[in-house]
């Protein structure tokens, strides 16, 4: 459930537009976002029945939530898929998409053209919220729920976020850029008092007079690139160095600094 | 169209108040109409830089509050009659200042002024941030040595983030002014060089100031320096600043000290 974001170009909107002036800007924006898995499985009349029990004790739990219906236990006839999918619309879940079955299934059917959700993360059982524990425990210990409805986990933003941060200004002291998704790259300088951490990397095309800290998520693998040696602290994956414990002949020169088995080595690169 | 034009640096004692009077009696005779707001709630100076220590009734806090009408604390300056002064108010303190309050005050006196300087107390606190807080044109006052510098930088960082105008997406007119600037002590290097200043702030310059005993004894009358040593290096910078900040073009000159002097200290060092 991530798209891309488009802009479209206004001028090829505009192409066979009726209106000779200009049109308003289309944007596209995608989203990523929590949908409900529930997965009916056979016999569907049995499996309702604990699905009625369920949104008896906790009505809310599908209320408004778009709902995706995973198919897999019902897929070799599609009646049985259909059965399942006109069940839980009328008991007024929104469902928004199918997983777990073949598009060609379903042709034919009412539900022919429901979209087929084939990517998105991992799903994992979910703990169904709203349940408070003095409703009747024994009945909730007796009745045969079917696997609580799962939802697909965030997806990981490092995989999907821009791997990197631009800062094209100066980093001023007292700021502090923290990007814990990946690599940050300054243009410009990073001020006495001023502090970047990076979840990757560190690059810096001006002095570096603050602190940088890289590795957050990356650990040892980071480093720290800067155009000249000013900081007063670097840290890579937990390994910190202050100015003292470096030399004088590295100040004011274009260094990298990494990791070397457990210890941190500062190098000029001109 | 009227310019706000905040007078800040961070740390104490660099020039702000000095400055604030220099550049507003500058404007002023340069055919501006000038208000000087002070800023400095508890700490006031300005009045006392403008020697107008005697004739204040209300000040800003008062007219905040409404207590005054703005034109009853509006304080004409007796040399110039198009600088006028808005006093803070020694008896209370930061928190009598609101957000909603300044806003107020800075909108009328839009409308009366061609150039509103608010005068800022030292610190990053609320009468600092409420000083910036409307500006349009915001002059940076540091001394060439590192502390100051770097409270410099502080505040250059919350210009760009805490202001009406960053917030809402537009450029923040930022200029450098290198104040208390001592030739002698640059050419021994026991103080940082204009080019360190602006290489670390990167900020255009508006312009550099001398140390001098010019500028005291102009604060101790109760004269801004441009009226009262027109003729002095100190008050021909201010003078320069303040033609910049009108849009004109005016070379800047680096101060250096007399050559006798250089050629003393090197004789001395020669020698010693």
């Amino acid at each position: 459930m991530l798209a891309e974001r488009f802009k479209t170009d206004p001028q090829s909107q505009a192409a066979g537009a009726p209106e000779p002036r200009a049109l308003p800007k289309i944007v596209v924006r995608g989203r990523s976002f929590l949908a409900l898995i529930i997965a009916p499985e056979a016999p569907l009349d049995a499996w309702f029945a604990a699905l009625d029990q369920h949104l008896g004790r906790a009505a809310a739990l599908f209320a408004g939530r778009p709902v995706i219906v995973d198919l897999a236990g019902t897929a070799d006839a599609a009646d049985l898929a259909v059965q399942a999918l006109d069940g839980l619309m009328a008991r007024e879940l929104r469902i928004i998409g199918v997983e777990g079955i073949e598009a060609d299934l379903l042709a034919g059917t009412r539900w022919d053209g429901v979209p087929t959700v084939t990517q998105g993360g991992p799903s994992r059982p979910m703990p169904t919220p709203d349940e408070p524990p003095t409703t009747a425990p024994a009945a909730d210990a007796a009745a045969p729920v079917s696997a609580p409805p799962a939802a697909p986990e965030p997806e990981a933003p490092a995989s999907r976020a821009p791997p990197s941060l631009v800062i094209d200004r100066p980093v001023r002291s007292g700021q502090s850029i923290l990007f814990e998704h990946g690599d940050v790259t300054v243009i410009g300088a990073v001020a006495s008092g001023a502090e970047v951490i990076a979840g990757g990397s560190i690059h810096v095309y001006g002095a570096l007079r603050g602190r940088a800290i890289a590795g957050l998520v990356t650990g040892e693998a980071a480093r720290i690139f800067c155009h000249r040696l000013e900081a007063e602290l670097v840290a890579v994956g937990g390994h910190y160095r202050t100015a003292e414990d470096w030399s004088d002949g590295l100040r004011g020169r274009s260094a990298q600094i990494w990791c070397d088995r457990g210890a941190l080595r500062l190098a000029p690169l001109d | 169209m009227s310019k706000v034009m905040v007078v800040t640096s961070g740390k104490g004692g660099v020039g702000k108040t000095t400055t604030s009077a220099a550049l507003g009696a500058a404007l002023a005779q340069a055919g501006q109409s000038v208000a000087l707001v002070d800023f400095d709630v508890g700490l006031r100076n300005l009045d006392l830089v403008l020697g107008a220590e005697r004739r204040v009734v209300f000040d800003l806090v008062n007219v905040i509050h409404g207590d005054a009408k703005l034109a009853q604390a509006m304080i004409r300056d007796k040399r110039l009659e198009n600088l006028s002064l808005l006093a803070a108010s020694q008896t209370r303190d930061k928190e009598a200042l609101t957000q909603d309050g300044v806003g107020r005050v800075i909108d009328e006196l839009r409308g009366r002024f061609d150039w509103i300087v608010c005068d800022s107390p030292a610190g990053i606190e609320k009468g600092a941030t409420l000083a910036m807080r409307f500006a349009d044109v915001a002059v940076v006052v540091a001394n060439p040595e590192v502390s100051s510098v770097r409270d410099s930088d502080r505040i250059i960082g919350l210009l760009d983030s805490k202001t009406c105008r960053a917030e809402s997406g537009e450029a923040m007119e930022k200029h450098l002014l290198i104040t208390r600037f001592d030739p002698l002590r640059a050419a021994r290097g026991e103080m940082m060089s204009v080019e360190d200043v602006l290489e670390i702030l990167a900020i255009p310059l508006l312009g550099i100031v001398v140390e001098s005993q010019d500028v005291l004894m102009a604060s101790n009358v109760g004269c801004p320096i441009t009226l009262h040593n027109p003729a002095s290096p100190a008050a021909r910078a201010y003078a320069e600043a303040a033609r910049r900040l009108l849009g004109e073009t005016v070379p800047i000159t680096t101060p250096t000290a007399p050559r006798g002097f250089i050629s003393r200290l090197f004789a001395r060092k020669a020698a010693a």
